[in-house]
């Protein structure tokens, strides 16, 4: 491969512009050539995919910034279905004989295999529900802005002793998925996220926050937040493992129960894997635990649509304790003779579907008003490092971080060395006392999802750290 | 490849970078994955593009793209200044990187037989006779197997001169029963959890595997786990096998031992380290038996950690870190090298993709053997737990306090492997551990694991990494914790 022409490099302007996604068309008419060359291939079936996205991130630690990134990729994914077969191949290669190449490959890796009896046509047409998650706002927002809302950032961590670090980024995705039975649907959003570590002496805290549009949270504020937290972080007293009252702010919540969510799939449950099976329709967890995956949630991202092109069905997962619900794709849901709820993942895979837009129900209790009712109990800022030790009675392991508080008399105490965690999540989801507003919550550990803060009884700590 | 590196450099320094480096690289992958009998994933990707990385105005700057034309790459090049010039609005001092030499190389890591030259029907007939020996053992109810390949080109330059070729063939697989019975999951996994076992290398690897000699065992242990009685609560000896071993070494020496971490670069994400400069030849990191290399030379073995050059062109090192129980070496990069007086970097910058930026990665962080046999070991114990293949895995983000589970557990009594045990677990604080240590095994049962999932980074990297190790024997570990509530 060489370069098309041999033009000067440019000594001009040093101004660049914003990247833009390609007009919509431009990628219908990608996938408009692979259809048109599976068909005149002969090939009876063909899925294409393509997804392109502009991504950029700032990163700073020790108040400057470390790191600066910008991508841009577009990415075509195809798959075809011959006789019962079918294999997927992507490529970032738009060229004709790229994809041609790509189509031979797939053809020849489906043909390989032994016939799938249970494999599925392909969809026909579909009809979708609008969401509307592009913001121009955040698609046009520079790197030099997002370096001064940073530079504001540690310029406050340095007037109160602290040091900062963390990431704001921003970026734009658009996807086309069309197949050659008809169906053809697209989807483009924007995101953005502030997350942001403060350190003073030895003890840290943290928040973040993400959204579609960049508007809607304020990077200053969060440092803010974070900076006070990490003062109050400071000389954490050692405490004795063992069960306590928790007091789970919204991103502990979904990183813990954001875990959940593979289990809520059906061919999870039919492979015996599920934390659920055996259980569905059963009070698995407390009468106030109401769980749902509802894409078209204002406080969602992604795409109204499966990896098939099926759309997403809002289901309640879990009504105010029982198991009502699972997920299905199109091959699980002929399983059982129900229709799809629009859950399934790209085909070929072996995990099925999963839920991946999660709204646990929230209540009325505000986090002061929990801890203003708690006798003794610890306040979890933030969980880390979080796995599964057994998955049938969901028993996750984890520590917290960033900011863990002693509450005392319905008041904060003082801070304390960070414990580690073996909990059972079904157990700590019948102990709920009572929990708070639910918003667009964002962790580290698992996806982002709607989620409550919640206040929980008999949590089990098992060990504590040096910090 | 040449001209299209050699362009966006051109670029960048009309732009006004004083130094950048540009990889362009092409990732071909292939996943075969069966479930219970049938294919399930069945998928092959091609990413190709180019990533450059510059400083300007004293500060970074990184910008990536998929558009291979000069328009492309000089668009690229002229954003990764421009960003790097907004990075000097929140900057404190000058980037400054440690000297190294100019490099005209081509290199290829071992291959014998390409991955991607085999044809899927032998790949897929050898995955589904391993399945469907995990589902002859009666009480099976999931039956999972796996390979993976991935052939990796790069074209690396730099403004300082080097021109860099290198081709990494990765190839990995592995197989996994799970039983289902009264209330509980059980799990067997071979070679490793996880996806299996992957190192720098071709389909030699799957054929020197023998899935279908290790997939009834597996199958049979899955089972009557679910018969054994628990893994006691108490502190004990514990015999650590290999794989296990393995990834006690990344997250508890591996991840430490990074230079970004402990610089406080990571302490957004990925966390920070206990290892402190002032560390640095003075901590009695481990007893005096241990002895850790972070070694990314081919000779050390076919690691997924062993390349010829780092993705920022500087030759791969050893590295020692632990000699002799004492902690003497960090991972570093041309950046942070002088930090802790280091006349070059240690080699040890990596990217997962042309389109992120290379950091401090683990390259093969491995515990060098000692002089026991597995069996003589064994022989020596009184009372001990064995534990083999990792189950969970958690470690604090200063990295002192971890707590690990693995599939399967045996007593081991008056010098004996005696009872199964379910549900093993163990936990510790770092250093209290690598010092309790008094019995390393050999050269014949060192083994060097790929840890092919090792996530990193904003945005995320998943990098592979290598872990050499042996089994070997700790004291006074305290079991158990895991299922502390049950």
């Amino acid at each position: 491969m060489s370069p098309r022409n041999q033009q000067k490099p440019t000594t001009k302007s040093s101004a660049v512009p914003t990247a833009a996604l390609r007009p919509k068309r431009q990628l219908h008419q990608i996938a408009a050539n692979v259809l048109r060359l599976a068909k005149d291939r002969g090939i009876q079936e063909t899925e294409v995919h393509i997804e392109e996205s502009i991504e950029a991130l700032t990163r700073f630690a020790n108040n400057t910034i470390h790191q600066h990134v910008a991508e841009q990729g577009l990415v075509v994914s195809l798959r075809t279905s011959v006789d019962g077969r079918t294999a997927r191949v992507t490529t970032n290669r738009i060229e004709e004989d790229a994809l041609r190449a790509a189509l031979e490959d797939s053809l020849s890796l489906a043909s390989h295999q032994p016939k799938d009896p249970q494999l599925l046509p392909m969809p026909g047409k579909q009809k979708y529900r609008a969401v509307r998650r592009f913001h121009v706002a955040t698609a046009a927002l520079t790197a030099e802005e997002r370096a001064r809302a940073v530079k504001n950032a540690c310029q406050l961590a340095e007037r109160r002793g602290q040091v900062a670090a963390g990431i704001f980024s921003s970026g734009q995705g658009q996807s086309v998925l069309v197949n050659s039975r008809g169906l053809a649907t697209a989807y483009r959003q924007t995101h953005s996220a502030f997350s942001v570590t403060m350190q003073q002496d030895s003890a840290t805290s943290w928040a973040k926050a993400s959204a579609a549009d960049v508007r809607r949270f304020d990077p200053l504020r969060l440092a803010k937040i974070a900076s006070e937290k990490a003062a109050r972080a400071r000389n954490p007293v050692e405490l004795a493992p063992g069960k306590f009252t928790v007091i789970l702010e919204p991103a502990a919540v979904l990183d813990l129960v954001g875990l959940l969510f593979y289990d809520f799939a059906a061919t999870a449950v039919a492979d015996k894997r599920s934390c659920l099976s055996g259980r569905i329709g059963k009070p698995v967890f407390g009468e106030n635990v109401t769980i749902s995956d509802d894409v078209y949630h204002p406080e969602q991202l992604g795409a109204p649509f499966d990896g098939e092109g099926i759309p997403r069905q809002r289901v309640v997962l879990v009504d105010r304790g029982v198991v009502k619900s699972l997920v299905y794709s199109r091959r699980s849901a002929k399983q059982v003779g129900i229709k799809p709820t629009g859950h399934g993942f790209a085909l070929p895979n072996e995990y099925g579907e999963a839920p991946l837009n999660l709204v646990v129900a929230g209540g009325n209790t505000s986090l002061e008003e929990m801890v203003a009712s708690t006798d003794r109990g610890l306040l979890v800022t933030r969980l880390w490092y979080i796995r599964e030790v057994d998955p049938y009675e969901k028993i996750m392991t984890g520590m917290t971080r960033d900011g863990l508080f002693l509450v005392e008399k319905g008041k904060i105490a003082h801070a304390v060395r960070n414990f580690r965690f073996n909990q059972s999540v079904l157990e700590m989801l019948r102990n709920v006392q009572c929990l708070g507003p639910a918003g667009h919550a964002a962790g580290e550990e698992a996806s982002e999802m709607v989620a409550p803060p919640m206040k929980i009884c008999n949590f089990n700590f098992s060990e504590v750290t040096k910090f | 490849m040449w001209d299209y590196c050699g362009h966006s450099l051109e670029v960048a320094r009309l732009r006004g970078a004083t130094y950048a480096d540009v990889r362009l690289m092409h990732l071909r992958q292939r996943d075969l994955t069966t479930k219970s009998g049938r294919v399930g994933r069945l998928a092959q990707s091609e990413s190709i593009g180019l990533g450059i990385r510059v400083v300007a105005h004293g500060a970074w700057g990184f910008a990536s793209t998929d558009q291979l034309t000069r328009e492309g790459i000089a668009a690229c090049a002229a954003q990764a200044v421009a960003i790097a010039k907004s990075s000097a609005l929140a900057k404190k001092e000058n980037v400054r990187l440690a000297p190294e030499g100019s490099y005209l190389d081509s290199w290829q890591g071992p291959c014998l037989e390409d991955p991607f030259e085999i044809p899927l029907e032998s790949q897929l007939d050898l995955l589904l006779a391993a399945d469907e020996a995990i589902r002859k053992v009666k009480g099976v109810t999931l039956s999972e197997t796996d390979m993976q390949f991935r052939k990796i080109d790069s074209w690396f330059a730099s403004s300082g001169g080097s021109k860099i070729h290198q081709r990494r063939v990765i190839s990995g697989c592995g197989i996994v029963a799970t039983v289902f019975k009264d209330d509980s999951i059980q799990k067997r996994s071979y070679p490793n959890s996880f996806g299996g076992q992957h190192v720098l290398g071709g389909y030699e690897l799957i054929e020197s595997m023998d899935l279908l000699q290790h997939a009834p065992r597996i199958a049979e242990e899955a089972v009557e786990l679910h018969s054994a009685p628990q893994c006691p609560g108490k502190i004990g000896t514990l015999i650590l096998g290999g794989s296990q071993l393995g990834l006690q070494i990344h997250e508890s020496i591996g991840h430490p031992i990074e230079l970004d971490r402990v610089l406080g670069q990571e302490a957004n994400f990925a966390g920070t380290s206990f290892l402190t400069l002032d560390k640095l030849h003075h901590l009695r990191y481990a007893s005096p038996i241990v002895n850790v290399v972070a070694d990314a030379r081919i000779s050390h073995g076919p690691g997924l950690g062993s390349f010829a050059y780092d993705d920022e062109g500087v030759p791969a090192q050893c590295i020692d870190v632990i000699k002799d129980g004492e902690f003497h070496g960090y991972l570093s990069s041309r950046e942070t090298a002088h930090l802790i007086g280091l006349p070059r970097s240690g080699g040890a910058m990596r990217t997962e993709g042309w389109n992120r930026l290379p950091m401090i990665r683990m390259t093969n962080v491995s515990l060098l053997p000692g002089p026991w046999t597995f069996e003589n070991l064994i022989a020596d114990t009184d009372d001990a737990i064995l534990m083999e293949t990792n189950r969970s895995w958690s470690i604090d983000d200063r990295r002192y306090q971890f707590q690990f589970s693995t599939e399967i557990a045996w007593e081991i009594r008056g010098g004996k492997k005696t009872r199964m045990l379910k549900h093993p677990s163990y936990s510790g604080i770092t250093t209290e551990f690598w010092n309790s240590c008094d019995a390393i095994c050999s050269a014949d049962h060192w083994v060097l694991w790929g840890t092919p999932n090792c996530g990193k980074g904003q945005p995320m990297q998943v990098m592979g990494t290598g872990h050499g190790a042996s089994p070997a024997r700790f004291r006074n570990v305290k079991f158990g914790a895991a299922f502390s509530n049950q």
